[in-house]
């Protein structure tokens, strides 16, 4: 039997796996579902006040949507890195926290990654809807755009999966990864454009007589082409610059190969090693 | 349908086992490799077919590797080398109820578990009835799961596996669960499955069950296949290796000045051959072999029946039946001769004592150091640890006239 022909019969279990996650998120809490909306709006209240208010980071304006708010720029950007970082994080648990499930019954394991990032998506498709619910009452007519956005969501997905992968698998063999995830999760936020637009990233700099292409080497990283293209999506109103959206896709696409190699040929001995 | 059901072709199987665990990068560069560990064969080119609708047995002391290869079978380890190609879908009752989430029903969980064991939604909705009747949870279906009982836990975790009706069943000691009735309505389940063609394989320590269980058994040591064929053949003769090895160990407790000793003992049977088997009613002659290293006086010899519990079944010696001789040196042996065992089935451990007339000064007494075990015979009694021998008398029942 084939990988793909599992992960068909397995379909079933992934939307159960789903299921169980997002059941037992948030059981016993009083705010319940309210939590997933609840912690996004207050990470934006945080970052709106130091940012905005403290700091005076001028947000663009919207070309051609109109938009000049500070605080939907960032949601704009805001969202798809929480989706990210979560993943990240859930992932990093997905084996471990299944430690007796993988001891015990046999099933193809990457449907434990799947299913954490699989969750999350859903609440973040959630937060999207709300965003772009609060667009179109600001006068934002974000409606036509949203077969594109759900694009950039399915790749997101993909890129997430990739990364998720290979984290979780890694995670089982060396311990220390999870810990070293904090630190990069910490410096990558802020190499993405969330919190500043990417026109405050210098173009090129002298360090040391050496000409440095700063905004080049900036822009290798996917996550700030992806942030560009889901601000263009939602804050702009425009489709995203081709080469973001391509450099973008081609990298979701190699996270998701990539992730796939590595998390086959770990996964070997996963149930002597969780 | 015919052909095998489940074929093992030369699987290995080798663990790691690590002396400094720590899974951490920095161990990794700096030693250049992850961790130190040794190799361990758990399996070592284990071949064999289980032919469909066979209920099949593995058998093996502790650390055999029966487990090891239940769990290949089961795809949750990867063999080094060899393959295993299992025919249908398959289902492993290695735990009950594993991947329950403590926090959601036990409907929801019913739903979940049988999802990984494979099911789909429509094939549980279609069992889910006769999942929770067999359960006997109706009342606490809605409630969480960590609220259950361990053994209400286990029920249901075994409701949703025995109802996943898969081609090929693979259970390790697991039926022992839930009382007397829900052990009762298991075994009725278990039959169902046999007469239904699907292929069963069991793991299990409990040898009495599986001869009456299986069709076939093979035996693993130390990872190696050492015996394969029908299963009352095979347990049988494993029982009498296993017995065989447990004579020659050097059991029990031994003390004593040594001015004398108890040397070896036998069992004899009736055509005075020795053995470690008697069947209740049989005859047997205890035999114990002395040696005096010194002329001793007027020595006490004594001899003890225990069970494998400890319980002091009897505890005869010469004195009591006033045949101590006056003098002993050389060498020698005393019988102790019984006509009719009245020991019923069971292992039980054999004791000699050579003591001086007051009992007072040991000169070697070896204790438990033998063992012998009592099968079935006549009286066909089960209950207690010997019989009285008695006979039943039904003259005084009313006849009808």
């Amino acid at each position: 039997m084939t990988r793909l022909a599992e992960y068909r019969q397995s379909r079933e279990l992934t939307v159960n796996l789903v299921l169980r996650e997002l059941r037992s998120r948030y059981k016993r809490t009083a705010l319940g579902y309210g939590w997933s909306l609840l912690s996004p709006l207050a990470s934006v209240a945080i970052y709106g006040v130091v940012f905005s208010v403290f700091l005076k980071v001028e947000p663009p304006v919207g070309d051609p949507s109109g938009l000049h708010s500070f605080v939907l720029f960032l949601v704009c950007g805001l969202l798809p890195w929480n989706y990210f970082s979560n993943c990240s994080n859930a992932s990093l648990d997905a084996l471990l926290a299944n430690a007796n499930l993988i001891r015990k019954v046999y099933f193809p394991r990457e449907l434990l990654v799947v299913s954490a990032t699989g969750a999350l998506l859903v609440t973040y498709l959630i937060e999207l809807g709300v965003l772009c619910v609060i667009l179109v009452a600001v006068g934002s007519m974000v409606l036509p755009w949203i077969p594109v956005l759900l694009v950039l969501v399915a790749l997101q997905a993909v890129l997430v999966l990739g990364v998720g992968l290979a984290l979780s698998v890694l995670n089982v063999y060396f311990r220390d990864v999870k810990h070293f995830m904090i630190l990069v999760l910490m410096a990558l936020f802020y190499s993405v454009p969330v919190v500043y637009p990417v026109t405050l990233v210098p173009v090129e700099r002298t360090i040391l007589g050496v000409d440095v292409p700063i905004r080049f080497i900036y822009e290798l990283n996917p996550l700030v082409r992806m942030i560009e293209c889901y601000r263009a999506v939602l804050y702009d109103l425009r489709f995203p610059p081709l080469g973001s959206f391509l450099y973008f896709a081609a990298s979701a696409v190699v996270f998701l190969v990539a992730g796939l190699v590595l998390f086959s040929r770990m996964d070997g001995r996963l149930a002597e090693e969780v | 349908m015919s052909g095998p059901a489940v074929v093992v072709d030369h699987v290995s199987k080798r663990y790691r086992l690590y002396h400094e665990r720590n899974q951490s990068l920095k161990a990794t560069v700096l030693r250049r490799r992850r961790a130190r560990y040794e190799e361990f064969w758990a399996l070592t080119d284990v071949s064999f077919e289980i032919g469909t609708g066979k209920t099949f047995g593995l058998i093996g002391e502790n650390g055999s590797g029966k487990s090891t290869l239940l769990k290949c079978l089961a795809r949750i380890l990867r063999p080094e080398t060899g393959s295993i190609r299992v025919d249908g879908r398959l289902s492993a009752l290695l735990e009950l109820g594993a991947g329950f989430h403590p926090e959601l029903s036990g409907r929801e969980n019913v739903y979940l578990n049988g999802a990984i064991l494979g099911l789909s939604k429509r094939d549980i909705d279609a069992r889910f009835d006769d999942i929770v009747a067999f359960s006997g949870l109706e009342h606490f279906i809605d409630t969480p799961v960590k609220g259950y009982s361990s053994g209400m836990y286990v029920r249901l975790g075994f409701a949703v596996a025995i109802n996943v009706e898969p081609d090929v069943l693979l259970i390790d000691e697991v039926l022992a669960v839930g009382d007397a009735e829900f052990q009762q309505r298991c075994a009725e389940k278990f039959d169902e499955l046999r007469r239904a063609g699907r292929t069963i394989v069991i793991v299990t320590h409990a040898l009495d069950s599986i001869r009456n269980l299986c069709d076939e058994v093979a035996l693993l040591e130390h990872g190696v296949l050492q015996d394969l064929g029908p299963a009352v053949s095979v347990i049988n003769d494993y029982e009498e290796r296993v017995h065989e090895n447990r004579r020659t160990d050097g059991a029990g407790w031994r003390w004593g000045s040594g001015e004398a000793e108890v040397e070896q003992v036998e069992f004899l049977d009736v055509a005075g051959n020795p053995t470690t088997r008697v069947r209740t009613g049989d005859p047997l002659v205890f035999r114990v072999h002395l040696v005096a290293h010194e002329p001793i006086e007027r020595p006490v010899l004594g001899i003890g029946v225990h069970t494998l519990d400890g319980v002091e079944v009897t505890g005869p010696n010469i004195r009591e039946a006033g045949k101590v001789p006056e003098r002993f040196s050389g060498r020698g042996f005393i019988d102790y001769r019984v006509e009719r065992m009245p020991l019923l089935p069971g292992t039980y451990d054999f004791s000699a004592l050579l003591y001086n007339y007051t009992i007072t000064h040991p000169y070697d007494a070896r204790i438990r150091a033998f063992r012998f075990d009592v099968d079935h015979g006549e009286p066909a009694e089960e209950h207690g640890m010997i019989t009285l021998g008695g006979a039943w008398d039904l003259d005084g029942l009313a006849t009808p006239s």
